[in-house]
């Protein structure tokens, strides 16, 4: 049904359109009018996509009641209880219907449901430790796979002539060699079903999933030879069709990787350039994923393949490329397509197995098969282990092989080709479509059920939480350094070696060709994870009540110009973190120890306190000039200074402009304020002349004489400021809501003064709430009133009355208060994006 | 690359002190390592100098290779004999379960211990050689690591920060048992291993 059902999807449209134009225009001449309906029932019109939706809801309906239950999913894995679901499920439609309906359609599972599922895991792939056991991993794809499927066809075959086979089952050596290499890949749906829950270490996991992966391409290969060759007539199969067969293996696998690689390369090139319609991003992202599995699916090579490379090969300059919010976007997306196709394919594949009529049983094949796999799968396992443990630096350990042999999950693609077969060529279609879905609900089912106790009562190693940190992150890169020079002097051009060089042409040719040039400076390892710890600071930081470290905390992520992109996933990571699939929940119950977090404080309270002021002088001297980067030179102690200013600078600029910095805010800022867009864009525009400021250095006698803070009261002003971060988000959030609509009424012309946007920084302290929504003391709002008689700021009374609590505290800061005031077309703007942050979260 | 060196010589090299010069690496890949050593010494000197290895291609664009060759001259000699190069090499050497087993207490660790290669790593930061990566230290590997479009100022707060993270003692600095410790998670006899070695 699904197979008739979305291709259909495109009709829903069509079939509106039909539908409204009737009732639209019941008048029209030659037709009598039919009279106006109340009510008309038009199932036909949306039956198709009605079917479709209604199936995804049972599913998840079906997901959800399964984790109503803690004890039933921890013991049996979902993909046996989806399956067992589609069974009833099926067994209801057919004593409805008297006939199975709903059913796996190969067609539908190759275009539809397949592609989200690979690529959500070729895109998730673990790239580093996927190339790290490349080797073994392709050992186990390409002559695992080939070993599979020839010894079990000659085997079924041997089963045969020695008559335990019932003679009805007509099939000659071929249709066997055509069933074992169906029968014999390993699943990844069904690998990946099976694997997400038991957690086992991540070499032993990236080994048995990539290989189901990779083995497609033989598969199908396997597959595709052996169907040509059973429709020939074994008589007329010559020796060249053997050499096409083996060659074809090579254009396949070969074919579809290259096809994943071209996609790959396209994608991650139309990413560089999506800075100005950001919400398009994570559509190339699937656009041209589903381009490359179809691409490879027309060219008839292994489009899971296709798209596994595609995946892998792209993400590393999607990931720079695209915004924060995009990033999380495809993150979502892609979750939950798999999963839905996931859940879809369960329960499809246990409807399917109810389908009498298309199914024959025979004992003797059915057990034979089910024996045959296990016995070979753990053969091959154990002999192909044998001989990469000869080449591996950490040798595969009977553990980790019996794991492996009793992980190979025969799942939906067995069931689709062997659907697929065509029963006038080969008359047994019928018991080998019986064997296979035994094969496959004994695996899934059998195996999923018993691989958990296994991996438990094994003692397998298990995956280990890694709690980054900065030490690991720079000491790996100096021990990849290290190893790769000491192959170097021994001479030897082993895998160090060219992952080094191929690190090394990344850095230099295709980062700068797929990277937008702001991305491709930011993107560096180290800086990522310290970025991310500075991330998880703050948000362990929010997550204590953010009291005893308030002053410091809130400073916490003084990091370098890319502080909106922090703040922004401080608020998508606390998001994530509620959802329960969260990995980084763990990390932030890793707080550092007491001492150390009062070395941070210390440390950041004397950053913050000393040395901001300095900078925020720094930028009134070069309001007109600089773009808000920090001049490269400064000093050590200016640094920190620069670092603060730098975070709420930035965030105006990447909030409201497109400048080079990742703007994630962008969309929901367009949304509520446009005018101040617009305008903004234009500053940015101008800012963008003179794209360092390293050529205009900010000018430091304008700067040594506005410095009244300049030593102790920083401290106390930080301090301070601080404290009302707290305070102002609830007053602003109440200021605006008095104020919005003054301000649409008003239609200020956005500010004359464009320049002094830049002015900003005086106010830096008030920007760094974006942290403190995040641990409102809602026991504030009482306590705050409004002093209008203060709001003498024009148009915008609320954003200057929202300015006086901090006016009244600050005083050390009045004097540039009152400039900003100067231009509430900016505070206006600047305002928003705070409440966008606040309404968000 | 690598020529055959005369026939007559292996053998006497590698007779004349095998355990010495070559602390349990396996006789083949004394073998390899003897040749490529012939290989760098390219007008057979009898030992290496500094400008031999870095004459190897691929070192001089590694961002430690300056550091990593002169881990190979320790003391400030400046000559490399076959034994010196073998035992700086041998830190690399997979860690077997039989050196772990029943190894005699009594006997010197092994070159390719844990702690071995982890002091291998160390005295790359430590420049001073006194004991400690000071946030100088750390910044200087982080500014040959990081690439350039990381600003100093960046580096600057990475490198407090990686120093924050391991120091322990609250000295400033890291010293190596804090150097350890913060690895104490990581399987550091893979990470620090080459397979032909053993």
């Amino acid at each position: 049904m699904l197979r008739a059902a979305l291709p259909l999807l495109g009709l829903p449209l069509a079939g509106a359109g039909a539908t409204e134009e009737p009732t639209q225009e019941p008048g029209s001449p030659g037709e009598p009018p039919p009279g106006l309906a109340l009510f008309r029932w038009q199932w036909h019109e949306v039956e198709a996509p009605y079917l479709v939706a209604l199936w995804i809801l049972v599913a998840s309906l079906a997901k959800i009641v399964f984790h109503l239950s803690r004890k039933v999913t921890s013991l049996v894995p979902e993909s046996c209880l989806l399956i067992l679901l589609g069974l009833v499920l099926g067994g209801i439609v057919l004593a409805v219907a008297k006939k199975a309906e709903y059913q796996l359609e190969p067609g539908t599972f190759f275009l539809f449901l397949l592609p989200p599922i690979v690529l959500d895991s070729g895109y998730f792939m673990p790239s580093r430790l996927f190339f790290d056991n490349l080797g073994a991993i392709l050992t186990y794809a390409v002559v695992g796979t080939l070993w599979n499927a020839f010894t079990t066809g000659a085997a079924l075959w041997g089963l045969q002539q020695a008559g335990l086979v019932a003679p009805r089952v007509q099939a000659g050596l071929l249709d066997f060699l055509l069933f074992g290499s169906l029968i014999s890949a390993v699943d990844p749906v069904a690998v990946l079903a099976v694997f997400e829950e038991v957690h086992v270490n991540e070499t032993l996991f990236i080994i048995v999933f990539g290989e189901s992966l990779l083995n497609d391409a033989v598969t199908v290969v396997l597959y595709k030879v052996c169907n040509s060759f059973v429709e020939m007539g074994s008589a007329n199969v010559q020796a060249t069709d053997y050499l096409k067969g083996v060659a074809s293996l090579f254009v396949v696998s070969l074919g579809g990787a290259a096809v994943g690689l071209v996609f790959a390369f396209l994608l991650a090139l139309t990413t560089r350039f999506t800075k100005r319609v950001r919400i398009i991003e994570p559509l190339l992202v699937f656009l041209l994923a589903y381009a490359a599995y179809l691409t490879a699916e027309m060219a008839s090579l292994s489009a899971i393949l296709a798209v596994t490379m595609c995946g892998l090969g792209c993400k590393k300059y999607v990931e720079a490329n695209i915004s924060h919010k995009s990033r999380t976007a495809v993150k979502y997306t892609m979750k939950t397509l798999a999963s839905c196709a996931e859940t879809i394919i369960f329960m499809l594949l246990g409807i399917s197995a109810v389908d009498s009529s298309k199914w024959a049983w025979d004992s003797g094949l059915v057990l034979g098969t089910l024996f045959f796999i296990l016995f070979f799968r753990a053969l091959g396992v154990v002999l192909q282990t044998w001989v990469l443990n000869q080449f591996r630096l950490v040798p595969l350990d009977k553990i980790d092989q019996v794991v492996m042999s009793y992980g190979g999950l025969r799942g939906a693609v067995a069931f689709a080709l062997v659907i697929l077969l065509d029963r006038t060529k080969i008359p047994a279609k019928d018991y080998f479509v019986a064997t296979t879905i035994v094969v496959v609900f004994f695996t899934v089912i059998v195996q999923g059920l018993t691989i958990k106790p296994l991996v438990k009562w094994l003692k397998v190693k298990r995956s280990e939480h890694h709690k980054p940190t900065l030490n690991q992150e720079l000491h790996e890169h100096t021990f990849d350094h290290i190893l790769a020079a000491v192959e170097d002097v021994v001479g030897h051009h082993g895998y160090h070696y060219w992952r080094d060089r191929w690190e090394q042409f990344d850095k230099k040719y295709l980062s700068q060709l797929l990277m937008r040039r702001s991305a491709y400076r930011i993107r560096d390892q180290i800086w990522d994870v310290y970025y991310r710890l500075n991330i998880r600071d703050a948000i362990s930081f929010v997550d204590q009540g953010g009291h005893v470290l308030s002053s410091t905390g809130l400073t916490l992520p003084s990091m370098p110009s890319r502080n909106s992109v922090a703040e922004t996933s401080v608020t998508n990571l606390l998001r994530e973190s509620g959802s329960g699939a969260c990995l980084d929940l763990q990390v932030i119950d890793t707080v550092r120890s007491g001492r150390d977090r009062e070395d941070a404080v210390m440390h950041h309270l004397l950053c913050g306190g000393l040395y901001k002021p300095r900078y925020r002088k720094d930028g009134m001297a070069n309001t007109e000039a600089t773009n808000g980067k920090p001049p490269r030179d400064l000093g050590f102690q200016d640094t920190a200074a620069v670092i603060l200013t730098v975070e709420s600078e930035e965030e105006e600029d990447s909030d409201s402009s497109e400048t080079e910095k990742e703007d994630d805010e962008g969309i929901i800022f367009v949304a509520r304020a446009t005018s101040e867009v617009l305008q903004e864009g234009k500053v940015s525009g101008s800012l963008e002349v003179c794209p360092s400021p390293r050529i205009i250095p900010p000018s430091p006698t304008c700067a040594e004489k506005e410095l009244p803070w300049k030593s102790g009261q920083g401290d106390l002003a930080v301090y301070v400021s601080s404290e009302t971060t707290k305070i102002v988000p609830v007053d602003m959030q109440t200021g605006w809501n008095q104020s919005i609509s003054s301000l649409e009424s008003l239609a200020s012309p956005p500010c004359t003064q464009a320049p002094a946007m830049t002015r900003l920084p005086p106010r830096s302290l008030v920007t760094e709430e974006p942290q403190a929504p995040l641990n409102l003391p809602s026991d504030l709002r009482p306590s705050f009133a409004f002093p209008p008689s203060l709001a003498k700021a024009g148009r915008s009374h609320s954003e200057s009355s929202a300015d006086i609590p901090q006016q009244q505290e600050l005083q050390p800061l009045m004097g540039h208060e009152d400039h900003t005031h100067l231009s509430p077309g900016t505070a206006n703007s600047h305002w928003c994006i705070q409440f966008n942050r606040g309404g968000r979260l | 690359m690598e020529r055959a060196p005369g026939s007559g010589r292996v053998p006497r090299v590698l007779a004349e002190s095998p355990s010495a010069c070559a602390p349990a690496v396996s006789q083949a890949s004394l073998l390899r390592l003897y040749h490529r050593f012939r290989a760098l010494d390219w007008n057979e000197k009898g030992y290496l100098s500094r400008v031999d290895l870095q004459q190897i291609g691929a070192l001089a664009v590694n961002p430690l290779g300056d550091r990593i060759i002169d881990s190979f001259f320790p003391d400030g000699s400046l000559h490399l004999d076959f034994p010196g190069f073998v035992r700086v090499l041998a830190r690399f050497r997979p860690v077997d379960d039989e050196d772990n087993g029943n190894r005699d207490p009594k006997e010197p660790e092994p070159l390719n211990s844990r702690m071995n290669k982890l002091r291998f790593a160390f005295q790359l930061y430590d420049l001073d050689r006194d004991g400690k990566i000071s946030r100088q230290e750390m910044l200087q590997v982080l500014r040959l690591m990081v690439g350039v479009q990381v600003t100093e100022e960046q580096l600057e707060s990475i490198a407090d920060r990686t120093v924050q993270e391991a120091d322990e003692d609250g000295d400033g600095a890291v010293s190596f048992l804090e150097f350890a410790k913060s690895l104490e998670k990581m399987n550091i006899e893979q990470k620090m291993s080459i397979r032909i070695l053993k």
